[in-house]
């Protein structure tokens, strides 16, 4: 992906993905993460139940779907953090089935979270670091040997103080992570989850309780992982000004199923979609704009 | 009068026992204050340490090195045998097994089966020679009017020593990377997993670290005392180093051990004090014998209740970090 090409982010299919057939499932050129079988129950509701899905390297794909699609729920499956009934899926082509949510974040698939994850009794600036993968002084038997992790210690430091910068929030390094706000919070788990050095980052409602001056800016730093970075990107939204302004390609989960993919503007007219969204938008060119109460005014 | 209960309070603040109760609260910072792990067994450890001190040299005829490398070894087995299938669960598992294991074991070395190794309700003795003969201090009293014998004089520097060492090595490791990782750990340990940190070997590795400090705590105490019986180590062993740990400060270097110093200084000093009351015929009967035990618990217990309303961080710890707690 060129540096050049966010413009087309606006909705349009770009690149490798532009001859692609707009069904469920489809098979996309080159998959970074591939989904077979996977299949979750809640004693007798079936939260996740996703037949075959192909997620494309470099690119920003939205995942949607009304409230209890399933949508956390996979993404808890795919990172580690509960465990399927069935199914397997691969990662940079190897298996990931059955690994801890720990060795997931290791193979380079980094997730945040819904409710963020402050470490509210450290500081920002320990927050970031913490992120570093492979930390030699992490060993308990090299914890007591300083010199063996001190330059580490700094490149480390170095690097998330870039971060900081970049993410604006680099007056808070030294405050408690528990003092941010909740969209300093957001921008927080971001940068944290950057410092992993990963090649997937799961976003799991990026944008849930942040207010719009604040959305703006958050939009931008989930574009420049794909254009900056070329980090794939996978993420919730319920905002779908946001969905359509960001994605290049948009999944939607109803019931636990994939019913419905395809580029943003073609997923704003769709029967299935719509019709998953409630009868409510019928005669509109898009789904509404469907923000749950919990998440309205929460800036 | 008032200096006889100084006096008292001195010498239980910075005596041996109090050196071992540091040890213990040493370690239960490092599960609680640090990584978050609720250990109510902590007298379990300490079980471990001493038995395993104990059980080669009185019963073995082994020498002394041998019994502290088992009293290690032991501890480290006990975290290991509560840690593996706890520690993927919620915090309040390893609560509930560590308090049961603890008395579990106090209940097994007390069993008239277990005589023959541990010497049963009666315990064991004679197994602290090889230390007392490396003390550097000829018979004698020491330390002016606190009048510590050698022997006292030698287990309190030993034990002291041990403990102030060993809150020096986790003050350092929690500046480490590996100790930003437990304080991870502490504040949401999903977040520290989709990091990309092993949760379970990290707490695995503080349980086993604090448990053997644990041990430590117990070779102390049976070494200053000579003796040791089972029923020295019931459950309000660990309550006690507990309130030590939060008396002190709770996830600070030093608390623990201020906290263990403070501890027994009111105890002591308040026992001691309501003894010499008796004894001057103010308080008649109301707090006499074991009436003197359970009155000064009444009033350590209502001062810490003072202490968690006025200053619930503890003596150093930070109250801007613990409003941070109410999330």
């Amino acid at each position: 992906m060129s540096a050049d090409a966010p413009s087309a982010a606006a909705g349009r299919p770009i690149g490798p993905l532009a001859g692609v057939a707009r069904e469920p499932g489809v098979a996309k050129p080159d998959p970074v993460l591939v989904v077979d079988g996977v299949r979750r129950s809640f004693g007798g509701v079936r939260a996740v139940d996703v037949a075959h899905l192909e997620i494309q390297r470099g690119l920003i794909t939205g995942l949607i779907g009304p409230n209890g699609a399933g949508k956390t729920t996979l993404f808890n499956l795919l990172t580690g953090f509960d465990t399927p009934d069935a199914g397997t899926w691969t990662f940079d082509g190897e298996s990931l089935g059955d690994a801890s949510a720990y060795a997931v974040a290791r193979r380079g698939m980094v997730r945040t979270f819904q409710l963020t994850k402050a470490l509210s009794r450290m500081t920002v600036l320990e927050n970031l670091m913490l992120g570093g993968a492979g930390q030699t002084g992490e060993r308990l038997s090299l914890a007591l040997v300083s010199r063996a992790w001190r330059a580490e210690e700094e490149a480390l430091r170095q690097r998330a103080e870039e971060l900081l910068v970049r993410f604006k929030l680099d007056h808070m390094r030294d405050q408690f992570a528990g003092t941010l706000s909740g969209g300093q919070r957001k921008l927080l788990e971001m940068a944290r989850a950057l410092m992993v050095e990963p090649s997937l980052v799961m976003l799991d409602e990026p944008m849930a309780g942040v207010n719009p001056a604040l959305t703006q800016s958050l939009l931008g730093h989930v574009k420049d992982l794909r254009d900056r970075e070329g980090r794939t990107v996978v993420f919730v939204e319920h905002d779908m000004d946001v969905v359509f302004d960001i994605s290049d390609w948009v999944v939607c989960l109803a019931e636990g199923r994939v019913i419905a993919e395809g580029p943003p503007e073609a997923i704003g007219s769709d029967e299935a979609v719509i019709d998953a969204y409630l009868g409510a938008s019928h005669g509109r060119d898009r789904p509404p704009r469907r923000r749950p109460p919990h998440e309205r005014g929460a800036a | 009068m008032i200096e006889t209960v100084l006096f008292d309070a001195l010498r239980a603040a910075i005596g041996p026992t109090a050196a071992a109760y540091a040890l213990l609260a040493v370690g239960l910072n490092l599960h609680f204050g640090y990584t978050g792990l609720l250990n109510f067994g902590q007298v379990g450890f300490m079980l471990v340490g001493g038995y395993g001190l104990a059980i080669p040299v009185a019963v073995y005829g082994q020498p002394l090195w041998v019994g502290l490398l088992t009293g290690i070894a032991a501890s480290v087995v006990l975290a290991l045998l509560l840690g593996a299938p706890t520690l993927r669960l919620r915090a309040d598992y390893l609560a509930i097994t560590t308090i049961a294991a603890a008395e579990i074991l106090r209940f097994l070395s007390r069993n008239s089966s277990s005589e023959d190794v541990t010497g049963g309700v009666y315990g064991l003795r004679q197994f602290a020679g090889d230390f007392y003969d490396v003390s550097p201090f000829p018979p004698g009293q020491y330390l002016g009017p606190l009048a510590f014998s050698a022997n006292r004089l030698w287990a309190m520097i030993f034990g002291w020593a041990v403990a102030i060492l060993l809150s020096l090595a986790v003050h350092r490791l929690m500046r480490s990377p590996w100790g930003r990782v437990l304080l991870s750990i502490r504040e949401d340990e999903d977040a520290a997993r989709s990091l990309g940190k092993n949760v379970f070997l990290y707490k695995m590795q503080s349980l086993i670290l604090g448990g053997v400090f644990g041990g430590f705590g117990g070779m102390v105490f049976v070494l200053s005392l000579q003796t040791i019986q089972p029923d020295m180590f019931l459950p309000q062993v660990t309550f006690f180093a507990f309130t030590m740990v939060i008396l002190g400060g709770t996830a600070t270097a030093v608390g623990p051990l201020v906290g263990t110093v403070l501890f027994w200084f009111l105890i002591t000093g308040l026992q001691s004090g309501v003894r010499a009351v008796v004894e001057s015929g103010i308080l008649p009967d109301v707090a006499a014998g074991q009436a003197v035990g359970a009155s000064t618990l009444i009033v350590v217990g209502g001062l810490l209740m003072a202490l968690m309303v006025f200053r619930p961080q503890g003596i150093l710890g930070d109250r801007e970090e613990l409003r941070l707690d109410v999330r």
